[in-house]
């Protein structure tokens, strides 16, 4: 077995860790605790951000992790933990979900992502070349979360963790993009989830309901 | 093979026969307590055991002897079970012959007979535990395979002994992201297959919910006795199967001497104790699952021991 | 300086829209603001075509003719649009489907639009880019559910979820662009980002990263463009949301859209040395030309109607950008252009009109030439000129992307043939009996602003008979500029 440094090695657990807990989201019914998984996620990330950048000695990083720490951490699950309770749907689940099959198809991603950044990890030279893969199966997850839920805010959530995804996978195969472009981001980001609120209060006025099976009026007959 | 060797294997077998009610009435103790009710002694089972023992056995007239046999059967593979894992020491000169993959047979044949002495009555609630036991049974197996197979695959052995030697002997901290999936796995199949809460629960009757229980129904006296006292030996192996794969530190090694036995005997107590509060948290803050979710449940366990095995491909090539 | 104009004179009207806020006057000055872009747009122009490509503030910034005519056709549209707009929404807001705050949110998000397209046309930084795309989708996911009732709501989230996990891709395919150019460029400082550092080394770019890059890229960029089967938002948004935003999200946004992935395309073929991103294209836009073109049959509403034609038109330039070389890549600059402005066209006329019926169903409007001439001969002509009858632009322009089909890739010219003799039937089947036809539908309060309708439509006839030599000139170095 190669021997790898200490860093690496919590920087793989950590990998683990975040692959661990998409698919914790996968299966997670109730609201309330997918958004706690999101926060969670966003701390690994943090951490494994904040190891990246003493490791590497990279000051760009620090920045980085502080920021994904108020972003991810505090402010998003916060403003949508208040959503949720402004709307008065804490307790909300998503009960028709078959997650014996989400599951499967989930693993099947997973070998999918592992399988398309193996020819890229190999090129890469930095100490996380190893997790792009991870981050993949970390973004086609939360994709795969989004395709199978039916609630606004699940939706939403999913998003989140895609975008959690694309960050591990910028910091595992690059050390992060230039900070300008990462501010950039997380502004967007910012406005997004702002937008999705105002969206959550008007699609509720008109459907009486989160429930994004509603939303079906416009088709193709 | 020295004679030491075999004595301690021996010894290892007789220590968990003894010690397994202790940790069933660990356990149950833990549970009270955490739930605000007074606790039962430690000893308790073995108080239960020494009466179920005095008492005169009834059959039922339509039972075969099969339904006699099986709990000779089921008590029997557990305990051989106990003496080829590696609980105190990895110098079992038996274990050779039955690597991890044996285990899992040994476990899977208590399981059948088990299930068959069950319907021998032909009541409806032992072809209802059996016919659930089976199910649970046919999940968790492979789920446990995967679990196993990440630890050979990264040390390379079927043989759990030689899995032991390996992680102690790596100088350094080694931390193995896939061991993380797979811990997390094991912990599920663990629930699961000794009939713990989320899956079941061993304390209750209720006809609507048991499964484990609804198989011991018809049974009294020492062959209940011997029952019970299997069930609380499978925890404690797979226990030890836990402790082996993930926290292996305590175990004597081949080389060490017999002092080192003592000590690990040490180890094993403390991490019993631990493993004891562990189990009881878990289980007073989940609540029992459907019959019709253990399935997801298990296809969780299954899936994370899969991923670890994917994850450990991923960040070892 | 011009450029700093451009990109300044709509973020600070943004602001200032934000802040006047819902006075009578908020019309005009979105008006007025936009003929102060479109003045700097020109001057812009003017200075390009004098000094030829330059960058701007260390490099983030850079105009090229091909941008540069993409700017201009922007802020051309733009100013259009908000002429159309200021009797447009008056009279929506005499129908009550509108109020005052909601008006200063629509006239504020207009601008910032303005500016997120602008910047992204011409940032150098594929980095800021993505961020301008992404800001050009956030500003106009409320403009889409301008309305609140239910069916725009519903059409705003679909168009928010789908392009934002769009993007989100395009975000992964940048990352992997960033991370195959940062051995050579160095990570530190932006060159990884700055295209034209990227195009300097796209020969020694890796192939395997490039290539799951462009696709990465493509399909997330794509689903802005409208490219079939991630098109699903582009019906719904257009039809729901107010019709001075359908038409900048057809006649612009897309643009937009196309000109990131022809941009990530110039990379992606540099580095592959192969025609497999030429393939990709032309794949993704025979895919969208044909599937947009049978759905056109079965259209009730008359702004889905022309939301299922610009995929149409989207799928023929990314076919022709697919072909690549001159005279294609001419091809689909000009029909870019000549769509922009049609489909513009179209939806002004084609929003008065469904004023007038008091609906959008294709089988409520009927007897527009009695009621409004003007609009009625707006909309025939419109239709008759997206429709690629000459003397239009638009056959001229799929004339060329015809032509050279037959020449390079035969076997695909019957399928354009065949989705565009389709489309011709089903809009044309559909539009007739709206200009034609008896009513008693009244005449609208406030007289309609045509005078756009006729200008872009005028520009497309001019582009379709005579083609100014500066003009080709220009679309020539362009076309050369994209490979």
């Amino acid at each position: 077995m190669p021997t790898l440094t200490l860093a690496t090695q919590f920087l793989h657990v950590l990998a683990a860790g975040l692959l661990m807990i998409s698919f914790g989201m996968l299966a997670q019914r109730r609201t309330r605790s997918l958004i706690v998984l999101l926060a969670w996620q966003g701390a690994v990330l943090t951490a494994s951000t904040l190891l990246v950048a003493i490791s590497a000695h990279l000051p760009d990083l620090y920045y980085s992790a502080a920021l994904t720490l108020v972003e991810k951490v505090w402010l998003m699950p916060w403003i949508l933990m208040r959503l949720m309770r402004r709307l008065g749907i804490e307790g909300d689940s998503d009960p028709l979900v078959n997650i014996p099959t989400l599951m499967l198809v989930g693993l099947g991603l997973v070998i999918f992502a592992f399988g398309l950044a193996q020819p890229i990890s190999s090129l890469a030279t930095t100490v996380t070349r190893q997790t792009l893969g991870i981050a993949m199966a970390v973004i086609l997850l939360a994709f795969l979360m989004m395709i199978a839920r039916h609630k606004a805010v699940t939706q939403v959530i999913g998003f989140l963790a895609m975008e959690n995804g694309l960050f591990f996978a910028a910091t595992s195969t690059t050390y992060g993009m230039p900070m300008v472009i990462e501010l950039g981001i997380a502004l967007d980001l910012l406005v997004g989830v702002f937008i999705f609120g105002i969206f959550f209060f008007q699609i509720r006025e008109q459907f009486d309901s989160l429930d994004l099976h509603q939303l079906e009026a416009l088709k193709e007959d | 093979m020295n004679a030491l060797a075999l004595l301690s294997q021996l010894g290892g077998a007789v220590l968990a026969v003894a010690l397994a009610p202790v940790l069933a009435g660990w356990v149950a103790q833990c549970r009270a307590w955490l739930q605000n009710r007074s606790a039962p002694p430690l000893l308790q089972p073995y108080r239960s055991l020494r009466k179920l023992f005095r008492k005169d056995a009834a059959l039922a007239t339509y039972a075969s002897p099969l339904f006699r046999a099986t709990p000779y059967v089921v008590f029997g593979t557990m305990a051989m079970a106990a003496a080829i894992i590696p609980s105190v020491t990895t110098d079992l000169p038996m274990a050779r012959v039955a690597d991890a993959i044996a285990l899992v047979g040994l476990f899977a044949t208590a399981r059948v007979f088990m299930a068959l002495a069950a319907m021998d009555i032909g009541t409806v609630f032992g072809s209802m535990g059996a016919r659930r036991e089976m199910m649970i049974g046919f999940l968790a197996e492979p789920a446990l395979l995967m679990v196993l197979f990440n630890a050979f695959l990264m040390f390379g052995s079927t043989a759990l002994p030689t899995v032991v030697e390996d992680i102690l002997n790596t100088k350094g901290l080694m931390l193995q992201p896939s061991l993380a999936f797979a811990g997390v796995a094991f912990v599920m199949v663990l629930l699961a297959e000794n009939a713990r809460i989320p899956i079941d629960n061993p304390a209750t009757h209720l006809e609507v919910t048991m499964i484990h229980e609804a198989m011991l129904l018809e049974y009294s006296a020492r062959h209940l006795a011997l029952m019970e006292w299997a069930s609380w030996l499978k925890l404690f192996n797979y226990a030890c199967i836990g402790f082996a794969l993930f926290v292996p530190w305590g175990i004597a090694l081949h080389a060490n001497g017999p002092l080192a036995l003592l000590f690990a005997v040490a180890w094993l107590a403390a991490k019993l104790v631990v493993a004891g509060a562990v189990l009881a948290v878990i289980e007073t803050v989940s609540a029992k699952l459907r019959i019709f979710r253990a399935p997801e449940f298990l296809s969780m366990a299954f899936l994370l021991a899969v991923l670890g095995l994917l994850v450990h491909l991923l960040l070892q090539s | 300086m011009e450029l700093v104009l451009v990109l300044a004179i709509p973020a600070v009207g943004a602001i200032l829209l934000a802040l006047v806020g819902a006075q009578q006057r908020a019309a005009e000055l979105n008006v007025v603001i936009s003929f102060a872009t479109l003045i700097a747009a020109g001057a812009l122009v003017l200075r390009i075509i004098g000094e030829g490509p330059m960058t701007v503030a260390h490099e983030q910034f850079f105009v090229d003719p091909f941008n540069v005519f993409l700017i201009a056709l922007t802020a051309l549209v733009g100013f259009t649009t908000a002429v159309f707009s200021r009797p447009y929404m008056r009279i929506e807001e005499d129908h009550g489907r509108l109020n005052a705050r909601r008006l200063r949110l629509y006239h504020s998000m207009y601008q910032l639009f303005m500016t997120a397209m602008l910047v992204a046309l011409s940032t150098n930084n594929m980095g800021l880019l993505w961020v301008a795309m992404e800001a050009a989708t956030l500003s106009t996911v409320l403009l889409v559910s301008l309305y609140r009732t239910r069916a725009s709501i519903e059409a705003a989230w679909k168009y928010f979820i789908l392009c934002g996990v769009g993007i989100a891709l395009a975000l992964f395919g940048t990352i992997l662009l960033y991370f195959a150019a940062e051995h050579l460029l160095g990570g530190a400082g932006m060159s990884a980002l700055l295209w034209t550092h990227l195009d300097a080394v796209k020969e020694q770019l890796d192939p395997t990263v490039i290539g799951l890059a462009f696709v990465f890229l493509l399909v997330g960029y794509g689903t802005k463009v409208g490219l079939a089967p991630l098109h699903n938002w582009l019906p719904d948004a257009h039809a729901e949301g107010p019709t001075p935003v359908s038409a900048v999200l057809s006649g612009l946004l897309l643009n937009v859209a196309m000109y990131a992935v022809v941009r990530c395309k110039i990379l992606a073929v540099g580095a592959m040395h192969s025609a497999v991103p030429g393939r990709m294209l032309m794949g993704f836009g025979l895919l969208s030309t044909l599937l947009a073109a049978f759905f056109l049959w079965r259209q009730r509403d008359i702004k889905r109607l022309f939301g299922y034609s610009s995929i149409e038109h989207m799928g023929i330039i990314t076919f022709a950008f697919g072909m690549g070389g001159p005279l294609a890549n001419f091809a689909a600059l000009l029909h870019m252009t000549v769509h922009s402005l049609t489909k513009s066209a179209i939806f002004f006329a084609a929003g008065h009109a469904s004023q007038i019926a008091g609906t959008q169903r294709i089988a409520g409007i009927r007897g527009l030439l009695v009621v409004s001439p003007t609009v009625g001969w707006g909309l025939m002509l419109g239709s008759l000129a997206i429709l690629g009858m000459p003397p239009f632009g638009v056959f001229t322009s799929e004339y060329l992307i015809l032509t050279t089909a037959m020449r390079d890739h035969p076997w695909a010219t019957p399928v354009l043939l065949a989705a565009l003799g389709v489309a011709f039937a089903a809009i044309f089947g559909h539009v007739q009996p709206m200009v034609f036809g008896e009513t008693d539908a009244r005449p609208l309060p406030h007289s309609p602003a045509l005078v756009p309708v006729f200008v872009h439509l005028s520009i497309v006839l001019m582009l379709g008979v005579y083609m100014p030599p500066a003009l080709a000139e220009w679309y020539r170095v362009a076309a050369h500029l994209i490979g």
